[in-house]
């Protein structure tokens, strides 16, 4: 049986214009299926991050057509395009951004309440379990800068998880820590695609990494080398 | 759309900057604080003088004023062509009683428009008592009406004004008359009329307006005694004042009266044009300094915003990474700002609150406001619906700026940026 397609890119071309013009991405065709675990490898400076920027809907300033779940989102408006990202996109940076006065409970209750389809008790309930999985539920209640790098990059998962996406995204999610803690996240994420059927796509530099995963999209110079079938 | 999520945001922002945030609330609660007590002063003081104008003072005044004819009688016996040149005209000898006083009371005193109208005989006399001879006006009146119309009673330090109504040999005296002459209660005064009327009165009241020129020479005595010490019957009233239901028909009112009965009639706008002035002037101080307070407060919300923003540039990446959109951003900050707003806007109503009821309690005594003991407040409730309006637009607008900036990041620029 065929699989569905999560994330669909056809044709993306992205040109940088300032300083001077950049042609950063050329016809950059792939999908991902559902429950696929799939790494982006690639030189430095080749676009990883300029595609992943572009596939998890915050830049919008390309052309070619991009689908989430067979749906084109190319050209839907901006509240149109956060609403997506809060529900069907987890996405998992390099550095872990959280919200620095907000306790690690609340920083991943934050996008559930946003989507607000569920009731605050339910969230709460979702927010302690998913942080029990990761194995940080004793650290819910302390405010986001009074923990380790390793923990808040598992905080940070915690809320891509939270509304169930369709797809996580993560642009070298392991590349700020030791490689005891860039194990577990790996793991992790394993765990996550083989066992709750998660699609995950992530950007990294680890070989290592990489070759655990389902398959290696390799890039160089804006365009794809290798789809790693 | 959730917006408690935000307001929690927003929420947590303002707390976990508490000092920042009390210092800009702060600057809001002095311009509001400022605008109540301002205001609150400003339009007591308005009206205090309005009331003590619009008390006091009739909506119309008749009498007959004394003016030269406009058509001197040459001008009947000759032709349209020729030029008749007067020199030093004369007004004509006549009386300045109103002719037909009596009817037109009475017609007045039925208009439904008029509230009351009270008749009074005035005239110049000397007062002398011992060896002093003293210049004054005595006006004749019915002192319970004036009372009821025109609060005469207030203006009666001492004595009271049934002593007057009940007695024909009675007078009040204003209280410089009565300083002068060394007058007090029960004491006698013997007036002289032009004609050289003499009648001697008792002293029954002292009666002060609070102007000077007025109380020296003013004093009031009964309608009848007025008409005697004239030597005139009781048709002769020089004087009629009017109070109507609506001040508002007094200008048209007057100008109805001096066509119909060819008399003068001014009514209160034009006897107390000065005053609509001075009411409009301490009006627009008290908004432009409150004005210019809030916004030396908006500034300093729109540069603690500004300031927070750029320190927040992850954070508000971070929120539209993971699903809120612009117009969410925005709203967090705009109601950060509102919130701000709202609470050092309360603060400042409840501080011009308090220090308006400590001025309402200090004392202020002055001869010439003999019924005012502490300084005028007023605490109408429309200044502080208009504080609170002010605070809110003043931070709005302080706030909207710096959250258009925020709503307008892109967060892939600050993402890369790291
Ligand atoms: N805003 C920009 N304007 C112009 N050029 C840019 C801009 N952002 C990125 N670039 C250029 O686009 C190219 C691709 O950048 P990108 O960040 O996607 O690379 P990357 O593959 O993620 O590299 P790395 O592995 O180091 O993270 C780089 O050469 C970069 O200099
Ligand atoms: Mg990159």
């Amino acid at each position: 049986m065929e699989r569905t397609s999560v994330i669909r890119a056809d044709k993306i071309n992205k040109i940088f214009t300032d300083p001077v013009d950049y042609h950063v991405l050329k016809d950059i065709s792939f999908d991902v299926k559902r429950g696929e675990f799939v790494s982006i490898m690639g030189k430095s400076g080749c676009g990883k991050s300029t595609l992943l920027y572009i596939l998890s809907t915050m830049d919008t300033d390309y052309s070619g057509q991009l689908f989430l779940n067979d749906q084109l989102i190319t050209g839907n408006d901006n509240v149109q395009l956060a609403h997506l990202r809060n529900q069907s996109i987890g996405f998992v940076f390099q550095f872990h951004y959280l919200l620095p006065e907000f306790s690690v409970l609340e920083n991943v209750m934050l996008p559930a309440k946003k989507l607000s389809a569920k009731s605050s008790q339910e969230i709460e309930h979702d927010a302690i379990e998913t942080l029990r999985m990761l194995n940080i539920d004793h650290i819910a209640k302390n405010k986001c800068y009074r923990i380790s790098g390793g923990e808040k990059q598992r905080v940070a998962i915690a809320r891509a998880l939270i509304n169930k996406p369709s797809i996580i995204m993560g642009d070298e999610p392991t590349g700020n820590l030791d490689s005891k803690n860039a194990h577990n996240v790996l793991d992790i994420f394993k765990e996550l695609a083989s066992e709750k059927g998660l699609t995950l796509l992530v950007v990294t530099h680890d070989k290592d990494f990489a070759d655990r995963t389902d398959r290696i999209i390799t890039m160089g110079d804006g365009k794809i080398l290798d789809e790693g079938f | 759309m959730n917006y408690s999520i935000l307001l929690y945001i927003a929420r947590t922002h303002i707390f976990t900057r508490a000092k920042q945030s009390a210092i800009a609330g702060l600057g809001v609660t002095f311009g509001i604080a400022t605008f109540i007590i301002l205001v609150s002063f400003m339009t007591g003081l308005n009206g205090l003088l309005d009331g003590l104008i619009l008390d006091r003072t009739p909506h119309i005044h008749l009498f007959n004023e004394i003016v030269p004819s406009e058509r001197q009688p040459i001008d009947l016996s000759t032709d349209e062509d020729n030029w008749n040149i007067i020199r030093s005209v004369k007004p004509k000898q006549k009386q300045s009683r109103i002719h037909n006083a009596l009817p037109i009371l009475k017609i007045l005193e039925q208009d439904e428009t008029v509230l009351g109208a009270t008749a009074q005989v005035a005239t110049q006399a000397f007062y002398t008592a011992g060896s002093i001879n003293l210049n004054g006006m005595v006006s004749g009146v019915n002192i319970l009406e004036e009372s009821r119309l025109f609060n005469i009673g207030n203006y009666i330090i001492e004595g009271n004004i049934y002593d007057l109504h009940n007695n024909d040999n009675a007078i009040i005296v204003g209280a410089g008359v009565s300083k002068k002459m060394s007058l007090e209660l029960g004491d006698k005064i013997q007036l002289v009329s032009p004609k050289g009327n003499r009648v001697i009165l008792k002293v029954v009241g002292i009666y002060q307006s609070g102007l000077a020129e007025i109380d020296n020479i003013q004093s009031y005595v009964n309608l009848k005694t007025a008409q005697r010490i004239m030597g005139e019957g009781n048709n002769y009233i020089t004087d009629i004042n009017l109070k109507l239901h609506d001040i508002n028909k007094a200008f048209a009112m007057s100008k109805d009266l001096e066509r119909m009965y060819n008399i003068t009639a001014i009514d209160i706008g034009t006897a107390n044009a000065q005053f609509d002035t001075g009411t409009a002037i301490r009006n627009i101080i008290t908004y432009a300094v409150s004005i210019t307070l809030l916004i030396v407060a908006g500034f300093g919300i729109y540069n603690i915003l500004n300031m927070f923003i750029y320190e927040k540039m992850n954070d508000i990446a971070i929120l539209k990474a993971t699903g809120f959109s612009g117009n969410d951003v925005m709203f967090i900050f705009v109601s950060q700002a509102l919130i701000i707003g709202l609470i050092g806007g309360g603060l400042g109503l409840l501080v011009g609150y308090l220090l308006s009821v400590l001025i309402d309690n200090l004392p202020f005594v002055t001869d010439a406001l003999p019924t005012i003991k502490t300084y005028p407040v007023n605490f109408s409730p429309t200044y502080y619906i208009i504080g609170i309006v002010f605070a809110m637009v003043s931070t709005f607008l302080a706030g909207f700026l710096p959250a258009k900036k925020a709503k307008n990041i892109d967060p892939v620029e600050i993402l890369r940026g790291q």
